[in-house]
């Protein structure tokens, strides 16, 4: 099968804290990001599968289409390439994790040791017992890593999130650039050339994890003061120290829980979530908008990168196969998600329907030397080709 | 010393999934795919040792790509090398056809003659 090849893992970039890698570590990260690639090839097999057998047996033996997407899955379910390809799936999202994690945690004291030495005496960590885990974070460990983003398993315990900064590029096959930032500089980018005009004071990034999305917007506005927020102490810990050894002085990181900003009201000009609103939970989502609504300065924006939404013009076989995630890989508010209207979201926190906005994005890869072509098969989950959706505040 | 291999394999919350119809034959998938992991980093090692041994003028690929057994004795002990090697994997398939050759009673029935022993 034809497909472009992931760039080496050597092609990432460093920092004073990232985790230390053998020869080894790097060819078992090769391996497994070339792995999730072919499986995007073979997951081509589960549309024939349903194409050419499973949806004519289904009409042949019920003289009918399939109701909803729960009927088409069972069906799907029983289909033999359907099986293989997800177990193959979820055994490399396993595998990813266990890599991760083996050499993260046989290097964990030293972590701790360099993300303290890094973070020592700086006023741009801003750490709060007071503040908890969501439930909704509690009730599962998002993408199989076990412990999510909260867990230490001593003081100061920063392995899972290293394990996180180094194994993005195996999930992405290192479609997000060598900071695995392409997301952030993709948004960033869009806003200052879309408008040129708008020059944000103060910048909050929610669910900043380890902010590799949140450095960019940094970076395109120095002038501006940037706020990073998670639940995650391990995150906000090596997040920081992560900054700090990449040079940035206009980053500070705060454990603070999205329903309940620490901030004034209309505090941020511009208010962005990356990637995360997939992982909070029925309820949370409209009150996390609502906190976001009271925070914008006005004439501010919020912007929201996320998973495509399911439309009227989608097939009910690809809604179900994009739930794929939400129930085999951890990502259980992912379904859920699909089926909200983004323009109504945030109308019930208050925002104008007439001030809505969204586009397509996709990412920004800096190690991309022209070789990577677009017409990959659509992976329905890992690609990093994103709906933005936001409003200004008007 | 933290248990690191220990820890890295913890399951992650919310019960796995299992696609096939069997549990044994996903057991099998996995430890298949485990396996071809190691491999892949296996080879790409020896890759590595080659390109080394290349730079340094010891050995080129070349030299390694045209490599030839020299006489009877080394080809036919890596002949032999590979068809062990190939009974090793396959093991259980000859054992399958051994059973279908002379149809075998099972251990119960074994068990219900001996006790009339």
């Amino acid at each position: 099968m034809a497909k472009n090849l992931p760039p080496t893992y050597d092609k990432i970039a460093t920092h004073e804290v990232f985790p230390e890698m053998t020869h080894d570590d790097r060819a078992r990260y090769n391996f497994l990001a070339n792995l999730n690639k072919h499986l995007a090839h073979v997951s081509q097999g589960n549309t024939l599968a349903f194409e050419n057998r499973v949806k004519p047996q289904f009409v042949k033996e019920n003289g009918r289409e399939f109701k909803n997407k729960e009927e088409l899955g069972d069906a799907m379910a029983r289909d033999p390439h359907y099986q293989t390809w997800s177990a193959l799936r979820r055994s490399t999202m396993e595998m990813r994790q266990q890599a991760g994690r083996s050499l993260t945690y046989r290097q964990a004291e030293k972590l701790t040791q360099k993300v303290n030495q890094l973070n020592e005496g700086k006023d741009s960590l801003i750490l709060n017992d007071d503040v908890k885990v969501p439930p909704y974070l509690m009730a599962v460990d998002n993408h199989l890593m076990p412990g999510s983003y909260h867990t230490e398993l001593y003081d100061g315990d920063v392995a899972n999130a290293a394990n996180y900064d180094g194994g993005l590029f195996v999930t992405t096959a290192g479609l997000l650039g060598k900071y695995s930032d392409g997301g952030g500089k993709a948004i960033a980018q869009w806003l200052k050339k879309n408008h040129p005009e708008f020059s944000p004071k103060r910048i909050l990034d929610i669910g900043c994890g380890i902010g590799h999305n949140t450095l960019p917007l940094a970076e395109m506005y120095p002038d501006a003061e940037v706020v990073a927020i998670d639940t995650g102490r391990p995150m906000l810990r090596y997040g920081h120290a992560r900054a700090m050894a990449l040079g940035y002085k206009n980053v500070k990181f705060v454990q603070a829980e999205a329903s309940q900003l620490p901030f004034e009201s209309e505090s941020f000009d511009w208010i962005q979530t990356t990637m995360f609103l997939h992982e909070t939970g029925g309820k949370s989502i409209y009150n996390i908008m609502n906190e976001i609504q009271r925070c914008l300065k006005p004439g501010g924006i919020t912007m929201h990168i996320e998973q495509p939404q399911y439309t009227d013009d989608m097939t009910m076989y690809e809604k179900w196969i994009r739930d794929w995630d939400a129930y085999n890989n951890s990502e259980p508010y992912w379904s859920k998600m699909h089926d909200i209207d983004p323009k109504e979201l945030m109308e019930a926190s208050g925002f104008n329907g007439e001030h809505y906005m969204q586009i397509g994005a996709q990412a920004i890869n800096d190690l991309d030397d022209g070789t990577q072509k677009v017409d990959e098969p659509e992976d329905h989950g890992r690609s990093p080709i994103w709906n933005v959706f936001g409003a200004w505040k008007k | 010393m933290i248990d690191y291999i220990g820890i890295a394999g913890n399951k992650p919350k919310g019960a796995r999934p299992y696609f096939f119809d069997d549990p044994a034959v996903e057991r099998v998938m996995n430890i298949t795919m485990a396996i071809a992991t190691e491999l892949a980093v296996t080879k790409e090692r020896m890759d590595t040792i080659e390109r080394l041994l290349e730079e340094k003028g010891i050995l080129t690929t070349t030299e390694i790509d045209a490599y030839v057994p020299k006489d009877k004795k080394a080809e036919m002990e890596r002949q032999q090398s590979h068809s062990e090697y190939i009974s090793r994997v396959l093991r259980i398939v000859q054992q399958e056809m051994e059973q279908l050759k002379n149809p075998d009673k099972t251990l119960q029935e074994i068990a219900d003659d001996i006790d009339k022993m």
